[in-house]
């Protein structure tokens, strides 16, 4: 089974050319954060509700908590898959939300998630006072900030990458607008956003298990799940709760893996392009349980009628003429679009200059020292795993057998919510008397490199054999085989690991450069540890300050160093 | 067939005109034709004569700048019910299987699902497809996913069939038997259309099926001739009278004697067909050869080379504008320098080549000429492409640069790197 793309990856449209939108954009963005902090900071909520039944290490209460966790999750991606649909649309169709979505998402993207939770937890607790609700919220709310970019940017793309000639066989057989979006326009995107909720799904574990047991100021909010029980084992210094919330980790991630994604992988398989049949068409034991059973069957005839019936809904009125010219219409429309934006840029970006405004211009290079210091780091890591995983992930792609029953696995790693396994790090680094500054830093890269791996095996499996034995038969061996055939071969799939490995690790710094396990304290010289620390303190200032920082550390480099990567593979090393 | 001869469809004055910075790109000019009930017509032309444009402007796929459409003498802006559409790439729906991608278009009209599910199974049948019903695309073999196209159309019941190229994308046997079916439910009447209009760049193939073809000139588009096809069918290819007209409309796709002149922009912005060497060559050493000796007839070269026509005429200009061959009437006659370079060998033939390159096609002599006066001796392309798309479309600045990009490659007339996008002078002094 291989449920990799197999086309090249096209280039993510948020690694679009730099241009003034992305000013407007930013100022906007920061300009919310600080709004959410100057909402959030006054409120006093009284937290006590959740703490009447505290979390317990008793082994039999995970399953329960292995639900709620999961039950999130499948909420979070939920409400993902809904705000993929009506934002990705947006920006598809409409010439002016467009223009500001794109680099808005692209800096939403990489605003790092754990950074703000504190902050969005009291802004939810506000909204729901005296009520789980508001913390239930936040966790959920946090997991979809993880979870809903790159399904908005797949399917936009799918949305404007809509063959041609279908869209003109739409047009000629007068399907509507809505006919041709459920008909067309859907379909088309279906398995890039069914692969892209797996991606997001994988990455969502990570948030969970942070986002469960979130401390805000002096107050500790632990919602029942797996999240919080393996920071309870961690404050108890509990090796063997963590030992059994990893196993039940891995039963979660496998059933979900099995009863869900699978299905929809397989699924999906029918509306992908293509002349030909795949010569392994992904397959699930499920789906073709459900397909040949006559009772599911029959009992998904109304179901599909109905959606068939909403699909081809067509309307019976039309809306009536506005009197105006379309030119005058348009620019009516024109000013008063761009006229909000601009001042709700300038309003954002006076909030958030005001916000920082307290921090003296050397703390603000300190936090931009900071800054290198941990791109220091994500860059030698990633080196370092691009090193260790790229040669392995081609010799793993071209034994098909073996790749096909690996890929899976690095699936799974990359799934696998690393944060889980830090406090044995912390048990090694004290035990061995290390310098964190340099022996934390693997943590940031514990769960991405996978991306790496996964997505060169599937790179390498897809070179054509008569490549592979073109070399062979001109006698290309050792390094020049290395150099002339398998890297560029792979290079694109590298690349593109490598950008998902980049944010992940990024995010990751914030809960990997200060790690804890009972009473000791680690902590690296970082940005990460930085925004972590003032967290702790309640420093809203300086969370903002560290927040904004890191965004634009990971949108600058997008622009300046993956992007010209991203041309480079599509350019010169595709292979057709 | 059916005896009146009512106007199904009529085009008056239609013109379409894409703004440049520097003027108007005029594709097509003042069009005007008939289609009448119980006719097939052909709308054939070189590429550039905006056939396909013409057909997507009836079918409302795409705005025209000025005219009429009349359709059963109503004017039509927009897709119109009566008229259906059959496209070269087939545009079938993936995820929709064979009925489902035949009933979509009753669906879209709100045919209840009971009668939308009759009729398509109708279609099918008719066409030939009984027994693939439940099949997806994916599963079917060209042929057969071009019948699909071909139900889908006929099952909405049109009066006008619309067809782009349809059978392009087909192998010739399949192509042929798919023309010969469909020829054959039309003279039987078995289908609900009453007239075709079908753009095809197949001479033989609009010829075997039209009842009557109208030629497109090129840049811009406009009607060249309307030739009546008088023969009975079924149609025998190899009739004197069959090969008299193919020959006929051959002269009348090589007539307008300097076939590059344009009647807008400066020479640099003339459109040059992305023609690789190899094929100029092997034309220029075919024409040579026995039995030609320097003159040929077009049609006969294209048997004999396995091209088509519109595969052959870009060529065959190509090698009349670097002045190596003339063309005419239909025939392709090689010049003493065309005659020398099918006898030369490969660095004279490059010697030739490159002077031919630089004296006739102004592109490349204005590229050699900003690279020279550079100190760096090197340009990006952004620049030349710039300059042309003033005046040209995108697509078609790209692919001239890109025929200039060969030619000069294989002239050595000037090096590119098409990393950095970036012509030089480098290597090829040196």
């Amino acid at each position: 089974m291989r449920r990799t793309n197999r086309r090249f990856p096209p280039l993510p449209v948020w690694l679009g050319r730099p241009n003034r939108w992305d000013l407007v954009a930013g100022a906007l963005v920061f300009g919310a954060l600080a709004a959410i902090i100057v909402v959030a900071r006054d409120m006093r909520m009284p937290l006590e509700m959740l703490d009447t039944t505290p979390i317990v290490l008793d082994p039999a209460a995970l399953p329960g908590y292995a639900a709620r966790t999961t039950l999130r999750m499948f909420a979070a991606l939920a409400l993902s898959l809904g705000f993929t649909f009506g934002v990705a649309t947006l920006a598809a169709k409409n010439r002016r939300a467009e223009k500001i979505l794109l680099p808005l998402l692209d800096i939403l993207q990489s605003v790092p998630v754990l950074g703000y939770l504190s902050f969005t937890v009291l802004l939810f607790l506000s909204l729901f006072p005296g009520s789980v609700l508001g913390a239930e919220l936040a966790a959920i709310f946090a997991i979809f900030t993880s979870q809903v970019w790159n399904m908005i940017f797949s399917l936009y793309q799918s949305l404007r990458t809509v063959p041609h000639d279908m869209e003109e066989a739409a047009t000629a057989f007068h399907l509507t607008a809505w006919q041709r979006f459920w008909r067309l326009e859907v379909p088309f995107a279906v398995p890039g956003l069914v692969w892209n909720m797996m991606m997001s799904m994988s990455g969502g574990w990570f948030f969970v298990v942070a986002a469960e047991a979130i401390a805000v100021g002096t107050h500790t909010i632990d919602l029942p799940g797996i999240g919080s029980y393996v920071a309870l084992a961690i404050a108890e210094r509990d090796l063997g709760a963590v030992g059994a919330a990893l196993l039940a980790m891995l039963i979660v991630i496998g059933l979900y893996d099995q009863l869900m994604f699978r299905p929809l992988v397989a699924w999906s398989d029918k509306f992908r392009l293509g002349e030909t049949a795949a010569v392994e068409t992904p397959r699930s034991w499920l789906l073709t349980l459900l397909r040949r059973t006559h009772l599911v069957r029959s009992a998904g005839v109304p179901l599909r009628r109905h959606a068939h019936a909403i699909a081809m809904w067509r309307p019976t009125w039309r809306p009536p003429a506005v009197p105006l010219s379309r030119a005058t219409r348009t620019r009516i429309a024109d000013a008063l679009y761009y006229g909000t934006l601009a001042a709700l840029a300038l309003t954002g970006a006076g909030l958030a200059v005001s916000l920082i405004a307290g921090i003296g211009i050397a703390e603000i290079l300190h936090v931009l020292r900071l800054g290198f210091f941990t791109l220091l780091r994500v860059a030698l890591l990633m080196a370092i795993a691009l090193a260790v995983w790229v040669p392995l992930g081609v010799l793993i792609g071209l034994r098909p057998r073996l790749a096909e029953r690996l890929q899976p696995v690095a699936q799974f790693l990359a799934a696998f919510p690393a944060n889980l396994l830090f406090p044995l790090a912390v048990v090694g680094i004290v035990h061995f008397r290390l310098d964190p500054d340099i022996w934390l830093s693997p943590l940031m890269l514990l769960g991405a490199q996978w991306y790496i791996l996964f997505n060169v095996i599937a790179g390498a499996s897809t070179v054509p054999n008569d490549l592979v034995e073109a070399a062979r038969s001109f006698h290309v061996r050792g390094w020049l085989w290395w150099r002339k055939v398998m890297l560029p071969a792979v290079f694109p799939y590298a690349v593109t690991g490598a950008l998902t490995a980049w944010g992940g690790a990024w995010n990751a710094s914030i809960v990997a450069e200060a790690v804890r396990w009972g009473d000791t304290h680690l902590v690296a010289q970082g940005l990460g540890a930085y925004i972590t620390l003032h967290t702790e303190a309640g420093d809203h200032a300086r969370i903002a300050l560290g927040v904004i920082v890191m965004c634009l550390f990971v949108v600058i480099l997008n622009r300046l160093l993956w992007r010209p990567l991203y041309d480079a593979a599509a350019r010169r090393f595709q292979v057709r | 067939m059916n005896p009146e001869t009512e106007p199904l469809l009529e085009l008056q004055g239609v013109r379409k005109i894409f703004p440049k910075a520097a003027g108007e790109l005029v594709v097509l000019d003042d069009i005007s034709l008939t289609v009448r009930s119980g006719e097939i017509v052909g709308l054939l032309g070189r590429s550039g004569s905006g056939k396909s444009t013409l057909l997507r402007g009836i079918a409302g796929l795409m705005p025209l700048t000025a005219g009429r459409i009349l359709y059963r003498g109503s004017a039509i802006s927009g897709p119109t019910p009566g008229i259906a559409m059959v496209f070269q790439s087939f545009a079938l729906f993936p995820w929709l299987t064979v009925l489902g991608n035949v009933e979509l278009g009753l669906h879209a009209l709100g045919v209840p699902a009971q009668e939308a599910s009759r009729r398509a199974l109708a279609a099918i049948d008719l066409i030939g497809l009984d027994g693939f019903e439940t099949a997806y695309p994916r599963e079917l073999s060209g042929g057969m996913r071009q019948r699909v196209g071909f139900a889908r159309a006929l099952v909405v019941e049109p009066t006008l069939l619309l067809m782009d190229e349809p059978f392009s994308a087909l192998d010739v046997l399949t192509a042929e038997t798919l023309r010969t079916d469909f020829l054959d439910l039309w003279l039987e009447g078995q289908m609900p259309i009453r007239g075709v209009l079908m753009v095809t760049h197949n001479i033989e193939e609009a010829v075997f099926m039209c009842d009557r073809v109208v030629v497109l000139a090129a840049n811009p588009g406009r009607v060249q001739a309307e030739i009546p096809i008088p023969l009975p069918h079924p149609r025998d290819r190899l009739a004197p009278a069959f090969r008299q007209i193919v020959e006929d409309i051959y002269a009348l796709l090589t007539a307008r004697a300097p076939l590059t002149t344009r009647a807008f922009g400066p020479p640099i912005a003339q459109h040059l067909r992305q023609v690789s060497t190899n094929v100029l060559a092997g034309l220029l050493e075919t024409v040579a050869a026995a039995p030609y000796g320097g003159r040929a007839d077009l049609p006969e070269v294209a048997e004999d080379v396995q091209l088509e026509a519109d595969e052959l005429l870009p060529a065959a200009e190509a090698l009349q504008m670097l002045g190596l061959a003339e063309v005419a009437a239909g025939d392709i006659v090689l010049t003493p320098a065309g005659r020398d370079y099918a006898e030369a060998d490969t660095q004279a033939r490059k010697r030739i080549f490159s002077e031919h390159l630089l004296a006739c096609v102004p592109l490349v002599a204005h590229i050699r000429g900003v690279l020279a006066t550079r100190p760096s001796q090197e340009a990006p392309r952004v620049r030349f492409e710039a300059e042309l798309e003033d005046h040209l479309s995108e697509d078609y600045a790209r692919e001239t640069l890109n025929a200039a990009i060969e030619w000069g490659r294989y002239a050595e007339l000037f090096a590119y790197d098409d990393q950095s996008g970036r012509f030089s002078l480098e290597d090829v002094t040196a």
